[in-house]
């Protein structure tokens, strides 16, 4: 396999500058020849097909649900970072950049985060033009305020629902380009497969979720921004509906997949509470600036949260990080609950919880002021559990949550089939082992409105295509194979739920390749998987056909990639013998129990290519390694103590 | 808890639909009400039936994708609560409910309990939108906003688009999910230039896709998971009168 990730040469702060005057350029009469496909209605996608509709490209938008202001964009709660500087804290473009390559524990490309930060203030400067209403000072300025491990104030927010107010800016964009003929949009429209001519990525394959039409798209380039995968674990914070099959296709279809293993478990969720659960809730991680985590000292203490005095309270963040205290990234205050948990410190029916607990700061700032922060996370957390918030403690538990893995891309977002790009959380590429709060919709904007439109026209530009219609053969075979795919599915007729597989992988994932890992525990996935993968395809019950509104075919389609894609993740957890932000290996730490990074072996991204054919079950997966080259920071072991 | 369901069942778009009474046994109070769906569905799944279709997907009360008419009211009986939200413990041990999906002229039903809402997607591409090319904005602190302008443009801009509002309304009317785009944009220095375009644009659409108008019953408002006011009805109707007014001759 061949790639290169084609970073500028030159200073890091200009590398992006003069990258985009050596991009070739497509003529405004020119752009009117392109289509381009958008696979994902998000922040990343959505604003990609805005923008580049406003420039004179034919685009074709495509999402699941019914309407492209549903992405699961629009559940982020608590902010977007951006270098602004508007506080005058002492935050620069330099500082976003290291304190995300630090986030990241240092297993990121330094020119991508730096061009993230350099044009983090533009996505603002976009949303603000667009009507967003972010909070804003009584003089009529933008608010900041500090997020997950930044020690400075650099995030910007719409009470809990920023992620919804940035994607309904993104979505009034595309809307307008919609209306004005210039996108065409599909909702209830799920890619099954990508189409690749002479090595190009040419086109996809869809499924009309209504009536179960099969049917080609062809264009010159195509987008993915499909999101994450985190739905592998079945349950997570993200939408019922998100899956890895877009990507996953791709990546049959010769596209690297970039550290699959690289996932984040969020610290702040609403515990389990039954094997009914369907999904899991965020609480944002802002509620961390007020709350304070603790456990009971005592192993197994069942007394209220009230009746345990102060001094019987170990508040374990604070004691273990002295200066973020319950501010830690999250991979590190996921690992502390867990060890608590584990420990017998556990409240909650299951034992797997640790209190967060908004008595001080309500005490502090009276219960006013903390509704006037909070409410919406308050009541959605009381109409959850039935407990209040202002009362007793909240119970909290971590539980995944976002994908750093995806896609490779080179620094134009390029995957290594040529003319198959891939944004925001569907590609590997600015977050490194661990995401910093904040930091996902800031990249999906960035992709979307602020790189791809430079790179791609560089792409359309100096690469020659011939026209391909969806009269195509590969077109054709591409049908066929999804169209027969589907037809095994459904003549299986065995005896088990789609639903059934779907948590059986999640636990298996769950417990082998979650908040830590081991050797013996991935090897054993990476067995148990296959012998799911193949009890599936032999006794799957599907109920209905393919000529209609079937969500069960739906979810058999997504859960059978994931079955796939679940065994690539542990063999990527377990050839990355090191521990690093969100992977955690136990047999790699120090001795108080921090992350040990092996910057001599492992200071690289793991890309996997795909063996064998792309309408079979993979015969292997190969690895290759992109060296991670830090010419501006120095490798430092990443301490919050 | 054991529960009766009345769920209304229809193949598709142009078969016809019937109410088909099913059992849920073993439902727990903290389940959610798509929860327990799930569990009546795997049921179904089990003895051959076809599960029920119904729309979902964030299941914490912002997608939007929920919407089901649960005992005649929309997302069900509890205040300010999707329905994904809402938890069966709102409901007692040997209730009978009639789960429907929304009916409106404006959103017909695709299957079961899913319906085409796809109305709402035009009529903000009619104008729910500020014009402003990727690229072409100033310094966002160049735009001082009053700070209630902008909480009040929050408030508005919370509507999920789920469509709520007009499964409410014996009019079937859209009007609250219309004034809450207008409402925002009206009120931000941004929205100014295009503001008399919008309305007119957004009001004739609505009218266009089958909605009726608003005759200040206010049920939209109470049944509105974010509560959003009906106060922007009010607001729209200014908005509408006075671009009627200064363009009469871009009304289309």
């Amino acid at each position: 396999m061949k790639f290169d990730a084609k970073i500028p040469s030159g200073p890091l702060e200009s590398k992006w500058e003069r990258h985009k005057f050596d991009l070739k350029l497509v003529s405004p009469a020119n752009k009117r020849k392109f289509e381009i496909i958008v696979v994902g209605s998000g922040l990343a996608g959505g604003s990609a097909a805005a923008t580049l509709a406003e420039l004179g490209y034919n685009v074709k938008c495509f999402c699941f649900q019914d309407s492209p202001r549903r992405a699961h964009s629009i559940a982020a709660q608590g902010g977007i970072n951006a270098a602004k500087n508007y506080p005058g804290d002492g935050d620069s473009i330099f500082r976003l950049f290291y304190d995300t390559i630090k986030g990241g524990d240092f297993r990121a490309r330094e020119a991508n985060v730096y061009r993230l930060a350099q044009v983090s203030g533009n996505v603002i400067d976009q949303c603000v033009a667009q009507g967003v209403p972010f909070a804003r000072e009584y003089g009529g300025l933008l608010d900041n305020r500090s997020f997950g491990g930044a020690q400075v104030s650099r995030t910007f927010y719409a009470r809990g629902q920023t992620g919804q107010q940035l994607l309904l800016g993104a979505y009034s964009a595309l809307s307008r380009q919609i209306g004005a003929g210039q996108v065409k949009m599909f909702p209830r429209t799920e890619m099954l497969d990508l189409v690749v001519i002479d090595g190009k990525a040419r086109g996809i394959v869809v499924r009309d979720l209504v009536t179960g039409a099969i049917e080609s798209h062809a264009a010159e380039a195509v987008i993915l921004a499909s999101g994450g995968y985190g739905n592998v674990f079945y349950l997570s914070t993200n939408a019922k509906g998100s899956n890895v099959t877009a990507t996953y296709r791709a990546y049959k279809r010769g596209a690297a997949f970039g550290n699959p293993c690289f996932t984040q478990i969020h610290p702040t969720c609403i515990p389990v509470k039954g094997d009914y659960q369907s999904k899991l809730t965020l609480m944002s991680e802002s509620l961390r600036n007020d709350g304070r985590v603790w456990v009971p000292k005592a192993k197994g203490d069942l007394r209220a949260p009230g009746e345990i005095p102060e001094s019987e309270r170990d508040y374990y963040l604070e004691r273990k990080y002295p200066s973020f205290g319950n501010l830690a990234p999250r991979d590190i205050a996921s690992r502390s609950a867990k060890e608590a948990c584990d420990e017998g410190h556990g409240v909650g029916e299951s034992g797997f919880g640790v209190y967060l607990d908004f008595a001080d700061a309500i005490g502090r700032l009276g219960e006013g002021k903390i509704r006037g922060r909070y409410g919406n996370l308050f009541d959605m957390y009381e109409r959850i559990t039935d407990e209040n918030p202002y009362k007793m403690p909240m119970r909290i538990y971590p539980a995944v949550h976002y994908t750093m893995g995806g896609l490779w891309v080179d620094y134009n977002l390029m995957s290594t089939i040529p003319g198959l790009h891939v944004l925001g959380e569907a590609n590997f590429s600015d977050h490194g082992a661990n995401r910093l709060g904040a930091s996902a919709l800031m990249q999906g904007l960035a992709d979307g409105y602020f790189v791809i439109p430079y790179t791609i026209a560089n792409y359309l530009a100096s690469t020659k295509l011939e026209k391909v219609a969806t009269s195509h053969e590969a077109f054709k075979a591409t049908e066929d194979s999804c169209r027969s795919r589907i037809s095994k599915l459904l003549a299986v007729k065995g005896s088990r739920t789609v639903g059934s597989f779907h948590r059986e992988l999640g636990k298996i994932m769950w417990d082998k390749c979650g908040m830590t890992r081991d050797r013996q525990g991935l090897q054993e996935a990476i067995k148990k998987i296959p012998k799911l993968r193949e009890e599936f395809w032999s006794d799957v019950k599907i109920i209905g056909g393919n000529e209609e509104l079937n969500q069960s075919i739906e979810r058999a389609g997504r859960v059978a990639d994931f079955l796939e894609f679940g065994e690539l993740m542990c063999m990527d957890a377990l050839a990355r013998e090191e521990s690093c932000g969100g992977h955690f290996r136990t047999e790699f730490q120090t001795p108080d129990g921090e992350a040990l990074r092996d910057d001599e072996k492992f200071c690289h991204v793991a890309l996997w290519e795909h063996e064998g054919q792309p309408e079979g079950p993979a015969t292997g997966h190969k690895r290759h390694e992109e060296a991670l080259v830090y010419e501006n920071v120095k490798l430092a072991t990443r301490s919050y103590k | 808890m054991k529960l009766k369901l009345h769920v209304w069942r229809q193949k598709n778009k142009s078969a016809k639909g019937a109410m088909v009474t099913y059992d849920a046994d073993n439902i727990s109070p903290n389940m959610s009400f798509l929860e327990m769906l799930d569990v009546v569905n795997e049921g179904l799944s089990n003895t051959g039936e076809a599960p029920i279709a119904f729309d979902h997907d964030c299941r914490e009360g912002i997608c939007g994708s929920c919407s089901l008419m649960v005992n005649g009211v929309a997302h069900g009986p509890q205040d300010a609560t999707t329905t994904c939200q809402l938890h069966m413990r709102s409901f007692q041990d040997g209730e009978e409910l009639y789960i429907e999906p929304w009916r409106a002229k404006g959103f017909p039903v695709l299957r079961d309990l899913i319906v085409d809402r796809s109305a709402f997607d035009r009529i903000i591409q009619a104008g729910g939108f500020i014009s402003v090319n990727t690229g072409a904005a100033q310094d966002a602190n160049a735009i001082p906003v009053r700070k209630l302008d902008a909480d009040e443009a929050f408030n508005a801009s919370a509507c999920i688009g789920c469509g709520a509002c007009v499964a409410a309304c014996k009019n079937a009317s859209a009007m609250l999910f219309v004034s809450a785009k207008v409402g925002q944009l009206s009120l931000l220095p941004q929205g100014q230039p295009e503001r008399q375009e919008r309305v007119l644009n957004m009001m004739s659409q609505m009218q266009e896709e089958g909605f009726g108008n608003c005759t200040n019953q206010y049920e939209c408002e109470a049944v509105c998971p974010k509560q959003i006011s009906s106060d922007y009805i009010a607001r729209l109707n200014r908005e509408f009168i006075s671009a009627t007014l200064a363009h009469p001759n871009t009304r289309k």
